[in-house]
C-alpha cells in the first residue's frame, strides 16, 4: 500500500524496539468480544487505474452535468477564473490544517483575514468570521445569535427565504425552544414590514429572495427596535446594488459558492456569516485577527479565541471547529482576481441578461412574470400549462430550470424559477425562448 | 506571590475586602498568574442581585475564559470600569487596582467561612 | 505579511465578456435607489501580482506534503492525488444539486454506496453524509437523541454526560442541542471512572458522549461495561469517530456499544484538510435511531437512485442539500483503494508508530500513562527544564522543520502535548523526530533562549496573541 512508507523490515525494527512480537499484539487492549463481533466489508483493493475508471463511470452517468444550468437556489453556474484552482491546489493550502500554530500558518491566516475583510466590503459590514458550512448553517447559527442576545423566544422570517434553509433553521431552532412566525409576500413578491410582530429576538429577511425579488430594507431596522436585522443575502448583486450594512442590518449571512466555486452536487459550500463590531463576542466561528511579532512584522493569529468550543466547551458562541477555509480562499481569489470594477460589470452582466431572458419570455402567449418587485438574476414565471411538461420541454432543448418541489413550498402554484448567470450567451438565452414557444 | 492578611480568599480563587457594609473583591494573584495576559474583562451590572456562589462575570485571557464567582450575597453597588479599557490592570495589581466589583452584603458573616491568607497559599500550594 | 490591499493596484479586466444583449441600464432595471453608494474596496490586481501573492502566502505555510504534521487526535495523513483528481471530475463538478434525481445518478449512486461502506465500518446500519464536518455531526446526534426522548415522554433526560478528557466540541454541541454536560472524571489510568459514571447515571441523562479511544490515546478496555451501563439506565451512547484511524478495519463502535457515531472524513479517510475544512462529518446510527436522520436519504427503488423525503420523525436537514459531495466522493475513492487489507494496514502502521515514539520518547519527556497506547500518546513538557513550557518545545521543534503536536490538550494533563504521526510517516521521519525531541530537550537545559525565542527564521517569529486579543484588528485598516 505505497501511502503507508514503512517497509517488513521498518515494522520489524520498531516492534523490536518496543518490546512486542506482532502488530496484533498493539490491539490487546481491544476487548476479545468486539474482536470477534468485527466483520468485512468485503471490499478488495483496487489500483488508482481502477478506481479512475470506476470512478469515472460515476461522474459520467449525471446527465445533468452536460446540461445548461438555468438553477438557482443558492448555487449558481458563475465563471470561475483559472487561477482560483491552480492557487487551490497548491499543497501548502489544502494539506495545511487549522492555523494553531500561527508562525507556520501565515499563508492560512492572511489568506483568512483577506477573506474576512472581502466578506465586510462586499456586504457592508465591520467583522466578519473565516466562513462557516453553508448558508444554511450560517442563517441558522445567526437565529441562535440573536437568541443569546434577545432571548424573547421567537424569530420573525420572511416566508420568502429557501425552503431548504427554512428547514435547516427549523432544525436548529427547535431545541433551542425558538418559534418562528412566517411572514407572508404579496404580488410584489416581498414581504410587508408592517406584518413584523413585536417582541422577537430577531427578524429574518433573504434578499435577492427564494422568489428571485430584492427585498426592500430601508427603514426596516428602525421598525423592529432593538431585535436584530439578520439579512441572508446572495453576494453577486453588491457588485452593483446597496449591501445590505447600509441598511443597518444587524448580521449579515449568505452563501459563498458563486464565489469561485463549482456546483459540485451542493457541497462544499462556504457559509458568510458578518456582523457589527459590538456584537464580536456573540459571534460564532474562527477569525483571524492582525498583530506583530517579537521584531514588530505584521502577522495573523486566529483571535477572540475564548468565544470557541476548544477555550468555552459548552459555553461556546458555536460548537465549530473545522469550517469551510479552503472554500473561503477560493472565494477570497476570485474577488481578488475580478476585482471591484470585475464584480461590478459581474454584477451587470448578470441583470441584464436576466432580464432579456425575462423580456422575451413575457413576449410568449400564457407566460408573464409571476411578482412585479425588482430582480437581480432569478425570477419566476407562471406558465400557461402544467410546469412540469415545460420543464420537460426545456430539459429536451437542454436547459433545467428549478423543480416544483422547490417552489410549492413558497406557495407558487404554476410557475417555474429561472436563474441566468454572466456564463448564458445571448444564442442560449434565445434557444430558451424558444423552446417555451415549441419551436427548435 | 503574597496574601494581603487582612483579606479573605475563596476556592475559587477570589479574594475579600471588607470595607464596612461592603465587600470589595477581585480575583488573585495566583488567578491571574494561571490566566496569563488578561485581555478581557464582562463586569456585572451593577444594582444586580447576587448569592454567594453565582457566577458575577467572567475574566479572559488568550487561552483561557475564568469564572468569577460571588464570595458573598448581596448588591453590586459598584464595578471597576476602568477594566473594560485596561484589563491588564488584573495582571499588574490583582489584589488592589485590579477590584472587580463591590458587592454590599447582605449577611456579613458569610465572609467567617472563606479562607485567611495562610489557608489560601496553603490551599494553592497543594495545588 | 503583505496582504491583496496592499499589493500594486493594476488591472483586473479580461475575465468578463462583454454584453452581448441590448443593454437597459441598471437604473433603469432598478431604479437610482437601490443602486450602490459607496464601491467596495476589493482591490484591482494584475494577475502576475496575484499570483505572486498567494505564492508567497503558500511558501508561508506548512501542509502534510512539507513534512510531519504530529497533530493529536487530527489524524493528518498523507491526502492521496488521484482523490483529488477524481473530485474535478466535470461529471461531478458541474452537476447542480437542485438538478432532477433522474439526471444525477452517478452522484446518488456515489452517496449510497459510500452509505453503505460507512455503516459497514461503524457496524451501524443507517447513514446521512449531511454533517459538514465531525462536530456538525455531534450537532445532529444530539438533535436526534433529544428528538428521541421528547417522543418517548422522557423530556426530563436533560444531561449528556462526557469525560473530562473530551474535545471542546463535545460539549458545546451538546449545550446546542439544549443540553447540560455533566463531566466524569477519569480513573489514575486514564480511563472513565467507572464508580463516578455509575454515581452519574440516573434518569436525568439522556446519554454519554465517548471518544474512543479517548484523547490520552488509550482504549477504554471497559467500554462494553461502560455503554451496558448507560443503556441500563435509559440512555444512549453517542461516539466521536475522531480516533477511528487507531481501530478502522479491525474493531466497530457499533459493536461496543455505540447508538451513534461520526466519521470525519477529513481525518480518517484521508480528505485534506485545507487549512480548516471543507471537512465532512457523516454519522452513523442503529436501527432504533433511523428514522431521526436528516433528510432528503438516498433510495433505491427499481435500479433507479431517488430522494427520499418521506420521514415524518426525521430531525429536519442539517445542511443546504446532501453534505459535501465533493468531500465524499475523495473518502470513497480512498476506501476503494485501500479495501479490507488496506484499512487493517493503516490501523496496524499507525498504533505501531505511535507506540514506537512513545517508548523512545518516555526516557527524555514525562508520560503521564506508560501503557499500551493506540494511535496517539500524551506527554508533558514538565521538568524539562525551569521555566520551559510545553509553549517552547513546540515553538523549537518548527526550527528542526516539523510542526508542533497538539499543545495543552486535553485538559487532564499538564503542558500537554498530543502526538499522533499517522500511518503514512516512515520509520525514517519517525526517528528524526525523536532525534529533534532529544536535541531540544537538551537544549532546554543548556541554552534555554533558543527555545524561548523560537522560532526563528521563518517569515514570523513568535506572534504577540495577547496583543490580538486586546485591541482586535479584524479586517484590513483601510484608512492607516
Amino acid at each position: 500500500m505505497r501511502y503507508i512508507p514503512n517497509t517488513g523490515s521498518d515494522r520489524e525494527e520498531m516492534l523490536a524496539a518496543i518490546g512486542r512480537s506482532s502488530i496484533e499484539e498493539l490491539f490487546s487492549d481491544i476487548p476479545e468480544p468486539v474482536l470477534k463481533r468485527f466483520r468485512l466489508l468485503g471490499l478488495p483493493p483496487r489500483s488508482e487505474i481502477e478506481v479512475a475508471s470506476e470512478i469515472g463511470e460515476l461522474a459520467s452517468a449525471n446527465e445533468g452535468a452536460g446540461l445548461i444550468p438555468f438553477l438557482g437556489g443558492g448555487v449558481y453556474d458563475h465563471y470561475v477564473p483559472s487561477i482560483v484552482a491552480h492557487i487551490l491546489s497548491r499543497p501548502e493550502f489544502y494539506t495545511a490544517y487549522t492555523p494553531y500554530q500561527p508562525e507556520v500558518s501565515q499563508g492560512t491566516l492572511t489568506a483568512m483575514f483577506e477573506f474576512q475583510t472581502l466578506v465586510c466590503e462586499l456586504y457592508g459590514m465591520e467583522v466578519a468570521n473565516a466562513s462557516m458550512y453553508d448558508g444554511a448553517t450560517a442563517l441558522a447559527e445567526a437565529a441562535l445569535m440573536a437568541e443569546r442576545i434577545n432571548r424573547r423566544g421567537r424569530i420573525a422570517v420572511a416566508r420568502t427565504i429557501f425552503p431548504h434553509y427554512r428547514r435547516v433553521l427549523e432544525t436548529y431552532c427547535w431545541p433551542a425552544g425558538i418559534s418562528l412566525v412566517d411572514l407572508p409576500y404579496s404580488r410584489t413578491g416581498r414581504f410587508d414590514p408592517a406584518d413584523v410582530p413585536d417582541r422577537i429576538s430577531a427578524l429574518i429577511v433573504q434578499t435577492p429572495n427564494a422568489l428571485g425579488v430584492i427585498e426592500d430594507l430601508a427603514g426596516m431596522k428602525e421598525r423592529i427596535g432593538d431585535a436584530l436585522l439578520v439579512v441572508s443575502a446572495y453576494p453577486p448583486p453588491f457588485g452593483l446594488i446597496e449591501p445590505p450594512g447600509r441598511f443597518g442590518a444587524d448580521v449579515v449571512v449568505g452563501e459563498g459558492q458563486p464565489l469561485g466555486l463549482p456546483l459540485g452536487f451542493g457541497g462544499p459550500l462556504l457559509g458568510l456569516f458578518a456582523t457589527r463590531k459590538d456584537y464580536l463576542r456573540q459571534m460564532p466561528g474562527r477569525i483571524a485577527g492582525r498583530t506583530v511579532d517579537a521584531d514588530g512584522n505584521v502577522g495573523y493569529v486566529m483571535a477572540a479565541q475564548t468565544r470557541e468550543q476548544h477555550i468555552r466547551r459548552a459555553r461556546a458562541t458555536s460548537n465549530i471547529c473545522t469550517n469551510s477555509a479552503l472554500c473561503a480562499l477560493a472565494a477570497a481569489v476570485y474577488l481578488a482576481s475580478l476585482g471591484s470594477s470585475g464584480l461590478r460589470r459581474l454584477a451587470g452582466l448578470n441583470l441584464e441578461k436576466a432580464h432579456y431572458l425575462a423580456a422575451g419570455i413575457s413576449e410568449l402567449d400564457g407566460y408573464e412574470l409571476a411578482f412585479t418587485g425588482p430582480f437581480f438574476n432569478e425570477f419566476v414565471v407562471r406558465t400557461p400549462e402544467e410546469p412540469d411538461s415545460v420543464r420537460e420541454r426545456l430539459r429536451r432543448a437542454g436547459f433545467l430550470v428549478s423543480p416544483a418541489d422547490h417552489l410549492e413550498p413558497l406557495g407558487v402554484e404554476r410557475g417555474i424559477r429561472i436563474a441566468v448567470t454572466e456564463k448564458r450567451t445571448r444564442d442560449e438565452l434565445d434557444r430558451f425562448v424558444a423552446a417555451l414557444k415549441g419551436e427548435g | 506571590m503574597s496574601y494581603p492578611n487582612e483579606y479573605r480568599y475563596t476556592e475559587e480563587h477570589e479574594w475579600v475586602k471588607v470595607e464596612g457594609k461592603e465587600a470589595r473583591i477581585g480575583i488573585t494573584d495566583h488567578a491571574q498568574h494561571e490566566l496569563g495576559d488578561i485581555v478581557f474583562v464582562e463586569l456585572p451590572a451593577v444594582g444586580v442581585e447576587v448569592k454567594r456562589g453565582e457566577n458575577l462575570g467572567t475574566v479572559e485571557s488568550v487561552k483561557a475564559v475564568g469564572d468569577v464567582y460571588a464570595p458573598v450575597s448581596g448588591k453590586v453597588t459598584a464595578v471597576n470600569e476602568e477594566l473594560e479599557g485596561a484589563p491588564e490592570t488584573i495582571n499588574r495589581s490583582p489584589h488592589q487596582d485590579g477590584w472587580i466589583a463591590v458587592i454590599e452584603m447582605n449577611d456579613p458573616t458569610e465572609v467567617d467561612s472563606l479562607l485567611t491568607a495562610p489557608d489560601y497559599e496553603k490551599y494553592v500550594a497543594e495545588g | 505579511m503583505r496582504t491583496i490591499f496592499e499589493e500594486p493596484q493594476g488591472r483586473s479586466e479580461g475575465i468578463l465578456p462583454s454584453l452581448d444583449v441590448p443593454e437597459e441600464g441598471a437604473s433603469r432595471l432598478l431604479g437610482e435607489g437601490l443602486l450602490r453608494s459607496v464601491p467596495a474596496r476589493i482591490p484591482e490586481l494584475s494577475e502576475p501580482t496575484l499570483a505572486r501573492h498567494y505564492a508567497r502566502l503558500a511558501r508561508a505555510n506548512y501542509g502534510v506534503d512539507d513534512g510531519m504534521y504530529p497533530l493529536g487526535s487530527c489524524t493528518m495523513k498523507y491526502n492521496p492525488k488521484i482523490d483529488e483528481d477524481l473530485a474535478r471530475l466535470p461529471g461531478f463538478t458541474g452537476l447542480h444539486p437542485l438538478a432532477d434525481p433522474e439526471l444525477a445518478q452517478g452522484a446518488l449512486r456515489l452517496i449510497y454506496e459510500l452509505s453503505r461502506l460507512l455503516a459497514g465500518i461503524a457496524g451501524l446500519p443507517a447513514v446521512s453524509l449531511q454533517p459538514a464536518a465531525g462536530a456538525h455531526g455531534e450537532l445532529t446526534g444530539m438533535f436526534i437523541i433529544k428528538r428521541h426522548f421528547e417522543e418517548r415522554g422522557e423530556g426530563e433526560r436533560r444531561r449528556i454526560l462526557l469525560p473530562d478528557s473530551a474535545h471542546g466540541t463535545n460539549p458545546a454541541s451538546a449545550a446546542t442541542a439544549g443540553f447540560s454536560v455533566t463531566e466524569i472524571p477519569s480513573d489514575g489510568e486514564g480511563m472513565v471512572d467507572l464508580a463516578a459514571l455509575k454515581d452519574a447515571l440516573d434518569h436525568t441523562v439522556a446519554g454519554i458522549m465517548l471518544t474512543v479511544p479517548n484523547t490520552l490515546g488509550i482504549f477504554e478496555e471497559r467500554i462494553i461495561e461502560i455503554t451496558e451501563l448507560v443503556h441500563r439506565s435509559g440512555g444512549l451512547c453517542y461516539f466521536d469517530g475522531a480516533n477511528l484511524n487507531a481501530f478502522i478495519g479491525r474493531a466497530r463502535p457499533g459493536d461496543m456499544g455505540a447508538d451513534l457515531f461520526h466519521f470525519n472524513l477529513h481525518k480518517t479517510l484521508a480528505t485534506p484538510h485545507g487549512g480548516g475544512g471543507p471537512g465532512s462529518g457523516p454519522i452513523a446510527v442503529s436501527s432504533g435511531l433511523a428514522d431521526y436522520l436528516p433528510v432528503p436519504r438516498i433510495a433505491l427503488e427499481d435500479g433507479l437512485y431517488t430522494l427520499d423525503w418521506d420521514f415524518p420523525r426525521s430531525i429536519g436537514s442539517m445542511h443546504s442539500f446532501y453534505g459535501n459531495f465533493l468531500v465524499a466522493v475523495k473518502a470513497y475513492a480512498y476506501l476503494l483503494q485501500l479495501g479490507d487489507e488496506g484499512l487493517r494496514e493503516v490501523s496496524g502502521n499507525a498504533v505501531l508508530n505511535a507506540n514506537y515514539l512513545q517508548e523512545r520518547l518516555k526516557g527524555t519527556f514525562m508520560l503521564p500513562y506508560d501503557r499500551l497506547c493506540k494511535h496517539e500518546f500524551v506527554l508533558s513538557g514538565k521538568g524539562i527544564a525551569d521555566g520551559i513550557t510545553t509553549l517552547d518545545i513546540a515553538k523549537r521543534l518548527i526550527d528542526y522543520g516539523f510542526h508542533p503536536p497538539t499543545v495543552y490538550f486535553p485538559l487532564i494533563v499538564r503542558e500537554a502535548m498530543m502526538i499522533e504521526p499517522t500511518e503514512t510517516e516512515g520509520k525514517e521521519t519517525l526517528d528524526r523526530f525523536i532525534e529533534a525531541m532529544e536535541k531540544i530537550a537538551a537544549e532546554a537545559k543548556e541554552d534555554p533562549q533558543l527555545l524561548h525565542e523560537a522560532p526563528h527564521g521563518g517569515p514570523v517569529r513568535r506572534l504577540d496573541q495577547t496583543r490580538a486579543a486586546r485591541d482586535p484588528v479584524l479586517t484590513f485598516p483601510f484608512s492607516d
